[in-house]
């Protein structure tokens, strides 16, 4: 990657950053913050993207890889367009979790944790959403879908399907 | 005895306007009281007046640990010359935990209230609500609350014209169920991994920076704002004696209407899973209930009309926790349910202590050949071992956790492990 490619935030990211710096008695706090910023422009977070962020906020590069690398939410690697992560913790599994994934998985071809070849969707099993009241929960691109059934993934899959566009 | 014999004529605390359309904007929240005895408080109490009411309602805090909020506040020294931090645990990650973000979605205006009202009680001036990453939306609401806030005074300088200032940022995790433990949180706000410290010293004494923090749960600053405005003695009529006030249970698993129901304590068990959720969802008596999140110890059927407080259910084994009521019924098949339980502790634990790093992988591994009915025949002993072994011997609670649900197996359904064990595989 040459020079003129390196990731850089927008100048109305550089604003927010600054802004969100001052609310806190050191610039570090704002490492979570910024790196769901940089995960939500950039898509995932590279080593020139965590470079990036160490440098914005002044911190080492180890401090970000540290951190990247100790939260779930933060990816080092790129994901399907529609990232699509079934809890399967208790009170899902005992509302057919398992079964669900299964056919999600069944029905795009692919294991869990895979990609579809054309980048559309991602399936990954996680943690307690704590969405327990509505389980079996997906969440698919950080938007909450409770009581989800094979049939209303499938309406789903086919929606994005039908929207296109590759990823 | 001072629940009515029909717990639904209480009135609820936290839930008081949860279903009113809209009641996240400001206009709306106003209209049904919020912020309107706020400025009474900033004007006419001061800081010992407000710790001494909520010593006096007798609130034990309602993220898991159940430690008397104000006990807790008056930790906090005074003149220290250092700033006091408030920290708002939103992190809800104990699995069957669902309760704050209703309260957040569908209330916020409370929750802010509440923080204002503690803030101003422990002379903060910069406070922080730590959210799971995953509430992104729960997140843009408060964030659209906490604006609309500021353009009316209600935070910022000088706020109401009373001279008390406080800012308030929501501050997103990312994934980490360790950061609900208040010192892993403080450690996340300061842009590090969720390892928990030493306590102590505790955070009311060396926190956020190593100043003076107070960390709530959100169901127990939602409630400040109805002891001050009613009084302390009020809310300890609530519930039971040494266990006060209005709770929220989440209840989720093999029930027909799963959800959160706000109860008053010492509502029993069996009449919040009959009368509020509508029953089991096969035969009439539950296998196995999980009374306060994944990290309590199971309880069984002869526990059903136990009275839901903090310490009927440490009288049984097991504890009050977050609320979060995880329902087994006959069709449940224990085994899968603790050997998910084990993987998410083995998941979830920071690693920085042996017991518990190596301990929770134990237990994982053991319990994935168990349940794939390849058990050797010893496992259960090394279950018993592991689990026994880590408990108590780390610096956070999540070792106990997860021992839990395996201790909980072995000990109420032995039979079931052994079923899955290879005969004589030597």
């Amino acid at each position: 990657m040459s020079a003129s490619e390196q990731p850089q935030f927008s100048e109305a990211r550089k604003a927010e950053i600054a802004s969100l710096v001052s609310r806190y008695p050191g610039a570090r706090s704002a490492l979570l913050p910024v790196l769901h910023m940089a995960q939500e422009d950039f898509g995932y977070l590279s080593m020139d993207v965590q470079k990036l962020v160490a440098e914005t906020l002044g911190v080492r590069l180890m401090a970000v890889r540290e951190v990247v690398t100790f939260y779930t939410m933060f990816r080092e690697q790129p994901c399907g367009k529609y990232l699509m992560e079934v809890c399967t913790n208790a009170s899902c599994m005992l509302n057919g979790a398992n079964e669900l994934v299964a056919h999600m998985c069944d029905r795009l071809g692919i294991r869990v944790g895979e990609t579809t070849p054309d980048g559309m969707f991602t399936v990954t099993e996680v943690e307690c959403a704590g969405a327990c009241g509505g389980a079996p929960v997906v969440q698919v691109n950080n938007v909450y879908h409770e009581k989800a059934t094979p049939e209303s993934m499938d309406a789903l899959i086919e929606k994005a399907r039908a929207e296109g566009g590759a990823a | 005895m001072t629940i009515p014999s029909d717990p639904k004529q209480v009135k609820a605390i936290c839930f008081a306007n949860i279903h009113v359309p809209d009641m996240r904007k400001l206009e709306v929240a106003r209209a049904h009281g919020a912020y309107e005895f706020l400025p009474t408080v900033l004007n006419e109490f001061d800081s010992s007046r407000i710790i001494d009411e909520v010593k006096t309602a007798g609130i034990r805090g309602r993220g898991g640990a159940g430690f008397p909020t104000g006990l807790k506040w008056s930790f906090v020294p005074r003149s220290t010359g250092k700033p006091t931090y408030l920290m708002c645990n939103a992190d809800e990650g104990e699995p069957g935990t669902f309760k704050d973000r209703d309260i957040m979605r569908f209330d916020p205006h409370l929750l802010i209230e509440g923080m204002i009202m503690a803030g101003f009680a422990l002379d903060v001036h910069d406070a922080y609500i730590y959210i799971r990453g995953e509430f992104l939306h729960e997140a843009n609401i408060l964030n659209e609350a906490i604006a609309e806030a500021y353009a009316a005074n209600l935070l910022g300088e000088n706020i109401l014209g009373t001279g008390f200032s406080m800012h308030l940022t929501v501050h997103r995790g990312a994934g980490a169920y360790i950061c609900g433990e208040e010192t892993a949180l403080i450690e996340s706000v300061e842009g590090k991994p969720g390892r928990p410290r030493f306590k102590p010293p505790f955070p009311a004494v060396e926190g956020f920076y190593r100043c003076p923090t107070v960390v709530n749960n959100v169901e127990t600053l939602s409630t400040i704002p109805a002891i001050l405005k009613h009084g302390g003695d009020w809310h300890a009529q609530i519930g039971q004696p040494n266990n006060t006030g209005m709770k929220i249970f989440s209840v989720s698993g093999q029930v027909n209407k799963p959800g959160n129901y706000e109860v008053p304590l010492g509502t029993p068990l069996k009449t919040l899973i009959e009368d509020y959720c509508g029953g089991l969802q096969h035969g009439s008596v539950p296998k196995a209930i999980i009374p306060g999140g994944s990290s309590s110890p199971w309880l069984m059927a002869e526990h059903y009309e136990i009275p839901l407080t903090f310490d009927e259910l440490a009288k049984a084994g097991s504890m009050l926790g977050s609320g979060a009521i995880i329902v087994m019924d006959e069709t449940a098949d224990v085994v899968a349910v603790a050997r998910r339980l084990a993987h998410f502790y083995a998941h979830e634990s920071c690693g920085q202590c042996t017991p518990c790093r190596e301990g929770t992988g134990w237990l994982e591994r053991i319990m994935m050949r168990v349940e794939a009915g390849q058990g050797r025949p010893d496992d259960i002993q090394v279950l018993s071992d592991a689990a026994t072994h880590m408990a108590g011997r780390t610096i956070c609670a999540l070792a106990d956790g997860a021992a839990a649900p395996i201790l909980s197996l072995l000990k109420h359904f032995p039979e079931e492990v052994r079923a899955r064990l290879v005969e004589s595989a030597a």
